[in-house]
């Protein structure tokens, strides 16, 4: 009994490799991966990197350049996360299991989150960029549809866990909808969804430079500006700059979480 | 004000209930945790009516272009048609996108179980967790397409640069999830085997990760999907090749509307496909345990 326990594991596991080098294989054929130019590469990017790749004195000049278009990255996430939510937090009312006011609602609301959510960044930003052109609104309106998706689905996952009990309780003293939302439901969830807000804001600031990259908007224009220029003191310095956002606005959220929750 | 009256009164509702999960969550109100929301509520919501005012709208008419924007997009999705390409080269071009997505999660995942096992403070000395946390911090930091752009100096555009960069938001973000699973496992078990002598070798591959396991695999598994949405989306921006790359030709060259209808399409399918199964190997997993 037990050597065919000891057996089965290590036939499952032989198994579970089996698969994972086949995989592996069949992925470096197909995607044409040099692995030891794409291993070397990293000591040569960290070579190429440590001599080239930093802010020197003169990357300075372009400050004024930069520190507004950081600005605006930063409140076009903001602002795209907090629309967004706005907007999320009718659809998770309307799609979640506890709160619905009926299955089609349910049905149509989950439907545009999966939509929304899995539209692919890039697709947003190139449909919305043929209308909007080069302006602010095109990055914002990508962060805004894709946040859209997700917060949705994170607020109805989050509205689902608060349960049962409060409603059902609420339920029997009378209160009527809006009662039970306003006084069971939102009270009770509001922490774990501020807490969701303050991901999807971190996260859109790293996806702006992305969506910047593409459409030639914010931070990421001017990464991707600098760097086909071949001025990497200057990229580098744009780097810099939103690590230390990054890192800042990360910083604060642990700390507003660490109150709230 | 009858508002938060009627909270203190659900708040003693609960307290002769003994519900201690709603306990916790109904605070009584105006405490340091409800003003505190408010003020991020009105901070937000200040920024946001700041960014639309200051904005540069360059003359663009916000609802002409939600107009055309939304007929673009019944273009997209009612009338998918491609002449550029068989839908035979699409699939293989969505079999290179996860293929990306595979291999860096790969990669990712084995230097991360290592680095994550260092990560976990019941597992190092504390100077090497907060070195190893800060680390996966700063690299976390910079977006997944600055990684890539950078890796392609030294490695050229294509898929090495494509690789190497997603794969180390992967080795970030899988640390830092792999290192609370692990930091989640019972002390005793640890002292357990210590005290019969195990060495640190044998209480990582006897104890640590067969009972992290389950946690382990759906988080890699999770981090794949997200690392197909960046695949896709490292196709467009650093030409790593795959679906990605046909993506942005057709909507960035071409202006086919009706070729980006069948890559989105294929994409929104992928995306589907993965998130079923995640949800199937997390409940399979969740019953095995």
């Amino acid at each position: 009994m037990r050597d065919d326990i000891f057996t089965k594991r290590r036939n499952d596991n032989l198994r579970f490799f089996l698969v994972l080098i086949i995989l592996t294989v069949g992925s470096i054929i197909i995607t044409n991966y040099d692995v030891i130019k794409g291993f070397s590469s990293i000591a040569k990017a960290l070579i190429w990197g440590g001599s080239n790749f930093y802010p020197d004195v003169k990357s300075l000049r372009i400050l004024p350049e930069i520190l507004p278009k950081l600005q605006e990255t930063i409140l076009m996430s903001i602002a795209a996360t907090t629309v967004a939510s706005v907007f999320a937090l009718f659809l998770s009312l309307a799609g979640s299991k506890t709160t619905r006011l009926n299955r089609i609602f349910s049905i149509i609301s989950r439907g545009i989150a999966s939509l929304f959510r899995n539209i692919p960044l890039v697709a947003w930003a190139m449909v919305l960029m043929l209308a909007f052109s080069q302006s602010p609104l095109t990055g914002y309106l990508a962060l805004f549809f894709a946040s859209l998706g997700f917060l949705t689905r994170a607020f109805m996952e989050t509205i689902d866990e608060v349960g049962n009990n409060s409603i059902e309780a609420l339920q029997a003293t009378g209160a009527n909808y809006f009662h039970i939302i306003f006084q069971a439901v939102l009270p009770a969830s509001m922490p774990q969804m501020i807490s969701w807000l303050l991901f999807m804001i971190e996260t859109n600031i790293r996806d702006a430079t992305l969506v910047g990259v593409l459409t030639g908007t914010g931070i990421g224009f001017s990464f991707d500006l600098y760097y086909k220029r071949f001025d990497y003191h200057a990229a580098s310095l744009v780097v810099v700059f939103i690590v230390i956002t990054v890192i800042f606005i990360e910083f604060v959220s642990n700390n507003i979480r660490r109150v709230i929750l | 004000m009858q508002f938060e009256e009627s909270i203190k009164g659900w708040a003693q509702l609960a307290d002769t209930t003994k519900d201690k999960k709603i306990m916790s969550i109904i605070a009584p109100p105006l405490n340091k945790a409800s003003i505190a929301m408010r003020a991020i509520l009105l901070i937000l919501l200040a920024l946001t009516i700041y960014f639309f005012a200051s904005i540069d709208y360059q003359g663009v008419n916000v609802l002409k272009g939600l107009a055309d924007t939304f007929n673009n997009f019944m273009t997209i999705f009612l009338h998918p048609y491609a002449h550029r390409f068989t839908l035979g080269e699409a699939f293989v071009n969505v079999m290179i996108t996860l293929g990306l997505a595979f291999l860096s999660t790969l990669i990712g995942g084995v230097i991360a179980l290592f680095l994550g096992l260092l990560a976990a403070q019941n597992l190092a000395p504390k100077q090497v967790t907060n070195l190893i946390k800060g680390f996966v911090a700063f690299i976390r930091a910079v977006p997944t397409i600055l990684w890539v752009l950078i890796f392609a100096v030294a490695a050229g555009l294509g898929s090495a640069a494509a690789i190497i960069g997603l794969s180390f938001h992967s080795i970030s973000y899988l640390t830092k999830a792999f290192s609370e699973s692990f930091e989640d496992l019972d002390r005793s078990v640890i002292e357990a085997l210590m005290a019969s002598g195990a060495n640190w070798w044998q209480i990582v591959f006897q104890a640590v990760i067969p009972s992290s396991l389950t946690y382990l695999l759906s988080w890699t598994f999770l981090r794949f999907e997200i690392n197909f949405a960046n695949a896709v989306a490292m196709g467009a921006a650093a030409g790593a090749g795959g679906i990605g790359f046909d993506l942005f030709m057709a909507g960035n060259f071409y202006f086919d509307l009706r070729e980006v209808g069948v890559i989105t399409y294929l994409i929104i399918g992928i995306a589907i496909v993965l998130e079923v199964v995640s949800t199937n190997i997390k409940g399979r997993l969740q019953k095995s345990t």
